[in-house]
């Protein structure tokens, strides 16, 4: 016989029918049913196949640590594998799959893996797929990937939303049973802020499920009353649906809301799952235990489940597991459920208790076997009878269900995130933890057993972390409690006499009792090392389930104590947590934030095509009519900066303002070159060396006053040498009196440049832009338009042609970009982008960060001379050591084909000409390269073993990768204007 | 006991009851030829190699845990040989080699799986550093290959292609790179050595080191005092602790690096990826879980473990390369420590003692170099000259400025 | 390291808004020798307990501040700016 639902009872709202389906199948279940009880309630007990042997599974519990009944739900985008089926709340429309069995569940091919399990035991494939050596990745990998793996993914982007958020408290409390209840209640009568989590949709933990009272109130119906109490103090906070996954450092602990996780369509405003960080003070674990499968043959077969499980099912979901059960039993829960069992009309078979001194359960009809084992279950896909072992003799019963009631361990998953060693208790028969660093634990999670005393132990635990923060806890009252059935502390049965079948330790990977006493066999015998070799406690549930019986058979075989073999190592996450749920908002277009200059409009509307370029947008060339390739675009926009004049935006280069009466000495210290004497009113373009002596960024100051400078760098180091600039002031040196301030986002940058740039400027700028009176290099405040304006204009430049740079405040940008424009039309002004702003650079053999690789010296790209002989500056020491002033270090060179219709790219390196394709030989690489207009022809930069002194020199530039191989010359790196006259123009 | 199929059939048909230890738990000896600190995938190797090719059995590899307890046994299991600089091109293609027929080697399946490693690459900066370094991989004859976006789409097409914020250009490819089974690498050298006479001394903890005259002399124990002729350690993370033993201050912090892996799936990726606009890699292991990490969370620690903070940033960077991971569940974070060197290259050399050898600095490319740093270790501890590829990997090259940084971040660990 | 830092000026605050440095080691004399000079760039501790490090509060006040913690059980014990002190406890 199959599971089937009561006909009354149970916290289900029979008025509320969900239709769902199972591998297509239709059921129906009704609202506060779960997967698991809608499927048991419609008699589907074979629910999945196992990892290894594919053999029959059913639901085995009534929670997170299940580790058989995963279910694959959803469609398209929405496809989730791997769901717990016991954890998955139902709703109309559900549609769950089931996973790792082909062609169907009921006929799984995967199946003859059992009947070759004698030579799939842990390990094997450690032992064997080795010959031949190609087979590996060709033959044998390919059959056992295809094999291995639960559910399927989908290759579908989410369709739902996520998000994240912070919360602070006085007290978290995890888990919200009557343990957790109590904490908060007693939390939230002293006025703390308090916080309680649960995992499941309704809180109540344990009092849902159990037929006991507690001052004459149903369970359910008291756990509702203190839900009602709780939601009436404005500093608590319950969250039902959330669980906490992980104990982070400073107290912070991260939980994961399922905030629509319960219905078919998410309302698109809301998120689907929502990450929380909660920030609490103080917090009690009041995560409950986990009842504990026993070991014996057939463990798995649908049908067997744990007793707590299979007493949710009965009272809380009204699933009867069957017509004629079986309750096999180390300790007195297996009582509680045999009467419930009994009063709901099934057939408790036996009680198979493994003790000898178990006490008679009142009013319980059911033959009790005492000092007795279950030995094997029978059954395909569904359990038909178990051998039970009593007296040296074994009886055959039938059965068709089986609960396995094989004592408790204590959930303390959290408090041992952090490197807190759980300990063995004989006395508890279980692991428990240590009360750590503002974590304590309460109620079952600390081994008491009982609702009275689990109450007690919540109260007593809350009272004593709010009495540390200061607050004044009043203990609440301890309800009274009838007919709940306690359970002492009970020896745990670890070995079970006259096994025959496979005895399943890690259900879902399919390690059994055999498994174990090999890994000893073989020197794997360490717990860490076990779980390695066998896979025990790796599966999806972590080892909740099978970890501590893996550790007691492990000290079986070993002849110690389960504490000595001591556990694996905890860690986050609790439950498995989305990737969705991790990443909140930021994915897809959001992944990063975009930065985008105040230019970047006026860049659009002139058709710019735009590059990322780090967090920025930066315009890379502007198209015009009748140009079919970027090339066009860009050569056109270079020859008319050389013949004309151009704007380029470079509003994104870092912009610091340095001040105060010590600026100076600031800027000596943290610029390789002399900056004390520039004298105001001037630009210099300056090196900064980290300290160990390489270059780190570039870029020019200016002295806009005695005390004030202006300082940019490039695009890329504009964040860190703001911090490294703030290093330096706050660390090293603070004794000098100076300010920093950031103004990238302030001002509007525009590199203005070409021969008649001068004409286009005086039309906007209102001093004299004569060389005389602005010469080269010059930097100051300038007004615009006739007073209506004041900006900053320096005359430096990049490409080498007659240049400025002229910053506006940021707002004002577009207008005095277009202002330019008009102005300059008659003189052919154009706009131009990154690419042909590389393409002039290039030109004029300057450097980027394409050069300054972290790895050259100033004397590398011809700045020996620039380095000043100051008595210190950062990256001082360091750059006379020995390998920094060696010969043979890379230095910056040009480059052009010997045949001008020839080309190479960025990337490719030099060798020597003759001279064979190794390592060895490699003299460098190339750092940049452009189509040069004014050359006629490719040209680039390089860095080149002793290059400076090695112009002229016919070398091959080699791209294996390729498989491009040109001839070049080696040149002076500045292509135009080699004398600078145009700059001084 | 010589692992085959055949040997499977004969036990598995015998209850798989006569299978040998996998190796001896022996007691320590007074003394040893040489004394390897540090029972990890490094050390493991450093023994196999020394008894098997350079012919030094006498040997010890002390663990204070057990067997390959460190970074051997919580890395994301991934080799290559993609490396830019010659001081570690050659080093890391002869690792390569060496994986290449290591289970043969050692008789133990570590399932070397060269699936092949693909560094994603989505600016014209990033083709050119993949170009710049795929040339010189192929200068060593190492294989590589450029692949533009429509060739890795082809290859993942369910990459975020259409919405990313950093479009995928393309990619530079090693089809010989791949993952290998991180535990098995472990057992099979531990198994490998002890076969060849090394004692492999589990829960033993090097506590100090004796020096007498210039020279150490051996290591004081937790199982007492161990004698040697020559020192060697090899202890990773833990390097500085260990080094200041013998008085020795090395230019080394000690970072955790998280890495994670998922619920089962079935196949979903069949390569290893690389993210190039944010930190985050990810493979598929045998078993179908998805193995991935990131960057290291930032702050010195030995702790083990790390910050959500950084498991955030990692999960970002992974839907944001692959859409589609959303609604994959992450089952397990964890955290190494890692040796972070000054320059983000390894030490293997010969140091301040006449018989002190150090091997460290590995970062969190340590794994990938197993075989090689093994191999090269034992080269220079039993002929007392580095090995060619790995004669860069000076401790003096700090002081000197012979660096070896990949990355060019300069002497700040936790940017390499 | 911890979750949060408690910043002198602006209280307890997420690690995301911090860049990490390093050991929070004086720089030498510009004249100290090149052994102490190599030293302060290359050596480091790297201690298995307390520790002191530079923490930069990029996203906040942007002080740098010197935070001592534990690298062993990420225990903060408190940060000071370093040019200010003003040691605050978490």
């Amino acid at each position: 016989m199959s599971s089937y639902r009561l006909p009354s009872g149970g916290l289900v709202d029979r008025a509320a029918s969900l239709a769902f389906t199972f591998d297509g199948k239709p059921m129906q279940g009704f609202a506060g049913d779960t997967l698991a009880s809608a499927l048991l309630a419609n008699g589907q007990r074979l629910v999945g196949r196992s990892f290894k042997y594919h053999r029959p599974r059913g639901v085995l519990t009534a929670g997170a640590a299940e580790p058989n009944a995963l279910v694959t739900i959803g469609t398209g985008g929405r496809t989730e594998p791997n769901t717990r089926a016991t954890m998955q709340e139902l709703y109309a429309g559900l549609e769950a799959t089931s996973q790792n069995r082909w062609p169907s569940l009921a006929f799984d091919v995967g199946a003859v893996n059992g009947l070759l399990s004698p030579f799939l035991g842990a390990g094997f494939y450690y032992k064997t797929f080795m010959w031949p050596a190609g087979l590996w990745e060709k033959l044998y990998e390919p059959f056992i990937r295809k094999a291995a793996g639960l559910g399927r993914a989908t290759y579908e982007a989410d369709p739902d939303s996520y998000e994240k958020c912070w919360a602070h408290c006085d007290l978290l409390v995890v888990g919200a049973g009557v343990t957790g209840l109590a904490a908060a209640l007693t939390a939230a009568r002293s006025g703390a802020r308090v916080i309680v989590a649960d995992e499941h949709a309704r809180a109540g933990g344990d009092l849902l499920s159990t037929t006991a009272t507690l001052d004459g109130l149903a369970g359910p119906a008291y756990a509702d009353a203190m839900l009602r109490e709780l939601a009436s103090h404005p500093e608590v906070q319950v969250l039902p649906r959330a669980t906490v996954f992980g104990w982070y450092d400073g107290g912070v602990f991260g939980a994961v809301e399922r905030v629509q996780k319960h219905v078919a369509a998410p309302d698109p405003r809301r998120p689907v799952e929502r990450l929380w960080r909660i920030a609490a003070r103080r917090a009690v674990l009041a995560t409950g235990a986990e009842e504990r499968p026993l070991v014996f043959g057939g463990n798995d077969i649908p049908g067997v489940m744990t007793a707590g499980a299979m007493r949710t099912y009965l009272n809380r979901h009204a699933v009867a597991p069957g017509r004629r059960a079986a309750v096999f039993t180390t300790n007195d829960s297996g009582y509680a459920l045999a009467g419930d069992l009994e009063r709901a009309g099934v057939e408790v078979a036996a009680v198979i208790d493994s003790r000898p001194d178990a006490l008679a359960f009142p009013g319980l009809r059911a033959r009790v076997i005492r000092e007795a084992v279950v030995s094997d279950a029978h059954g395909g896909r569904e359990i038909q009878a178990v051998d039970v072992w009593a007296d040296g003799k074994r009886e055959r019963i039938a059965v068709d269900s089986l609960a396995m009631a094989g004592g408790f361990n204590p959930v303390i998953a959290l408090a041992c995130q952090r490197g807190a060693k759980p300990r063995w208790s004989d006395a508890h028969g279980a692991f428990l933890a240590p009360d750590v660093d503002g974590l304590s634990l309460a109620g079952a999670a600390a081994g008491v057993t009982g609702l009275a005393a689990c109450f007690e132990s919540g109260v007593r635990q809350a009272s004593a972390a709010l009495s540390d923060l200061g607050f004044r806890p009043t203990p609440l009252a301890t309800p009274v409690v009838e007919g709940d059935v306690v359970p002492a502390p009970a020896p745990p049965l670890w070995m079970i006499p006259g096994v025959k079948g496979k005895a399943f330790v890690d259900y879902q990977n399919d390690v059994h009792r055999a498994d174990l006493d090999l890994a000893v066999r073989e020197g794997y015998g360490h717990v860490e090392l076990a779980k390695r070799y066998t896979t025990n406690g790796m599966a999806t549930d972590q080892g909740k389930l099978s970890n501590v019986n893996a550790i007691g058979l492990l000290a079986k075989a070993r002849g110690v104590s389960p504490g000595e073999v001591g556990t694996t190592t905890f860690r986050p996450f609790y439950t498995p947590v989305s990737f969705g749920a991790l990443t909140g908002a930021h994915h897809g277009k959001h992944f990063q934030p975009v930065r985008k200059s105040p230019l970047h409009d006026w860049a659009a509307r002139r058709g710019a095509v735009f590059v990322e370029t780090g967090l920025w947008y930066r315009s890379s060339w502007f198209p015009r009519d009748g140009e079919t390739t970027w090339r066009q675009s860009v050569d056109r926009e270079v020859l008319n900066v050389r013949a004309n004049v151009g704007l380029c935006d470079v509003s994104m280069l870092g912009k610091i303002e340095v001040c105060g009466p010590d600026a100076a000495e600031f800027l000596n210290r943290v610029y390789c070159n002399g900056f004390a004497k520039l004298p105001v009113g001037k630009a210099r373009y300056g090196l900064m060396l980290r300290e160990d002596g390489f270059i780190y960024d570039d870029g020019t100051t200016s002295r806009l006053a005695e005390d004030r400078y202006f300082m940019t760098t490039t695009t890329a180091y504009a964040a860190g040498v703001m911090t490294h600039l703030e290093f330096c002031a706050q660390a090293l040196w603070p004794e000098l009196d100076v300010r920093l301030a950031s103004v990238t986002d302030q001002w509007a940058q525009m590199a203005v440049a070409g021969p008649k740039v001068r004409e286009v400027l005086q039309r906007v700028v209102d001093e004299d832009l004569s060389n005389a009176a602005f010469p080269y290099l010059a930097a100051r405040d300038v007004s615009l338009f006739g007073g209506r304006l004041r900006g900053r204009l320096f005359r430096i430049s990049f490409s080498g042609e007659l240049a400025y740079e002229l910053a506006v405040p940021a707002d004002y940008g577009e207008s005095v970009a277009d202002a330019l424009m008009q102005a300059g039309e008659p003189f052919g002004i154009q706009p131009y982008g990154v690419e042909a702003l590389g393409v002039l650079r290039i030109e004029k053999g300057h450097v980027t960060h394409n050069e300054i690789n972290g790895t050259v010296v100033p004397a590398d790209l011809g700045f020996a001379r620039m380095v000043a002989d100051k008595p210190d500056f950062v990256g001082k020491r360091m750059l006379s050591r020995e390998a920094l002033v060696a010969p043979g270090r890379p230095q910056l060179v040009g480059l052009v084909p010997l045949d001008p219709a020839a080309s190479f790219r960025t990337g490719s390196h030099v060798l020597s000409k003759g001279a064979a394709a190794t390592l060895e030989n490699d003299q460098g690489y190339v750092t940049s390269t452009a189509f040069s207009p004014h050359v006629g022809s490719t040209i680039g930069l390089a860095l080149v073993k002793n290059g400076a002194s090695r112009h002229g020199e016919e070398v091959l530039v080699w791209n294996g990768l390729r498989n491009e191989m040109t001839t070049a010359r080696l040149t002076s790196p500045v292509f135009v204007d080699p004398a600078n006259e145009k700059l001084h123009a | 006991m010589r692992y085959s199929a055949l040997s499977l059939l004969l036990n598995g048909l015998t209850g798989n009851r006569n299978w040998a230890p996998a190796w001896r738990e022996p007691e320590p000896k007074s003394h040893y030829d040489v004394v390897i600190v540090g029972g990890g995938g490094h050390g493991l190797a450093t023994a196999y190699y020394l008894a098997k090719v350079f012919g030094v059995r006498n040997v010890a590899v002390l663990e204070k845990g057990y067997l390959g307890s460190g970074n051997i046994g919580r890395n994301t299991t991934i080799i290559r040989s993609n490396y830019l600089l010659p001081g570690n091109n050659p080093f890391y293609e002869l690792s390569m080699k060496l994986w290449e027929g290591l289970e043969q080697d050692f008789n133990f399946n570590a399932m070397v799986s060269q699936r092949g490693v693909l560094n994603l690459y989505h600016s014209d900066a990033q083709q050119d550093a993949y170009t710049r370094r795929g040339n010189a991989m192929r200068l060593h004859g190492v294989d590589a290959e450029l692949l533009d976006r429509e060739a890795v789409r082809a290859k993942l097409p369910f990459l975020d292609f259409d919405n990313a914020r950093f479009p995928i250009q393309g990619g530079l490819l090693q089809r010989r790179g791949g993952t290998v089974r991180h535990d098995a690498v472990a057992w099979g050298y531990a198994r490998g050595a002890d076969s060849h006479g090394v004692d492999v001394i589990q829960h033993c903890e090097v506590t100090g080191i004796r020096r007498e005259g210039g020279r150490a002399v051996g290591v004081e124990t937790t199982r007492g005092f161990i004698g040697c002729n020559k020192l060697a350690l090899a202890a990773a993370g833990h390097s500085s602790q260990v080094a200041a033993m013998a008085g020795l201050k090395l230019p080394l912090e000690s970072h955790v690096l998280q890495a994670f892996v998922s619920e089962g799936l079935k196949p979903f990726i069949d390569c290893v990826v690389t993210f190039g606009a944010g930190h985050f890699y990810v493979s598929q292991s045998d078993k179908g879980g998805l193995v991935f990490g990131g960057d290291i969370d930032g702050y010195n620690s030995y702790a083990q473990r790390g910050n959500l903070a950084t498991v955030e940033h990692v999960a970002e960077a992974g839907k944001a390369m692959i859409p589609a991971l959303s609604r994959v569940r992450v089952l397990r974070s964890w955290g190494g420590v890692m040796d972070m060197s000054m320059d983000g290259s390894p030490i293997i050399d010969r140091v301040h003692l006449d018989n002190l050898y150090l091997n460290s600095g590995w970062c969190y490319g340590g794994f990938k170099a197993t075989p090689a740093s093994g191999y090269c270790f034992a080269h220079l501890i039993a002929r007392d000259e580095p090995h060619e590829t790995a004669r860069e990997m000076r401790l003096d090259r700090f002081a000197r400025g012979y660096l070896i940084d990949e990355k060019g971040q300069g002497a700040q660990p936790n940017l390499h | 390291m911890a979750s949060r830092v408690p910043c002198p000026h602006c209280g307890l605050r997420p690690k995301e808004e911090f860049t990490i440095k390093g050991a929070a080691l004086p720089r030498p004399a510009p004249d100290a020798g090149e052994a102490a000079w190599i030293e302060y760039v290359y050596l480091r501790e790297n201690p298995r307990g307390a520790y002191d490090e530079f923490w930069h509060h990029t996203s906040g006040c942007r002080r740098w501040l010197v935070v001592s913690r534990n690298t062993l059980t990420h225990d903060v014990y408190g940060a000071r700016d370093v040019a200010l002190g003003g040691e605050t406890q978490p």
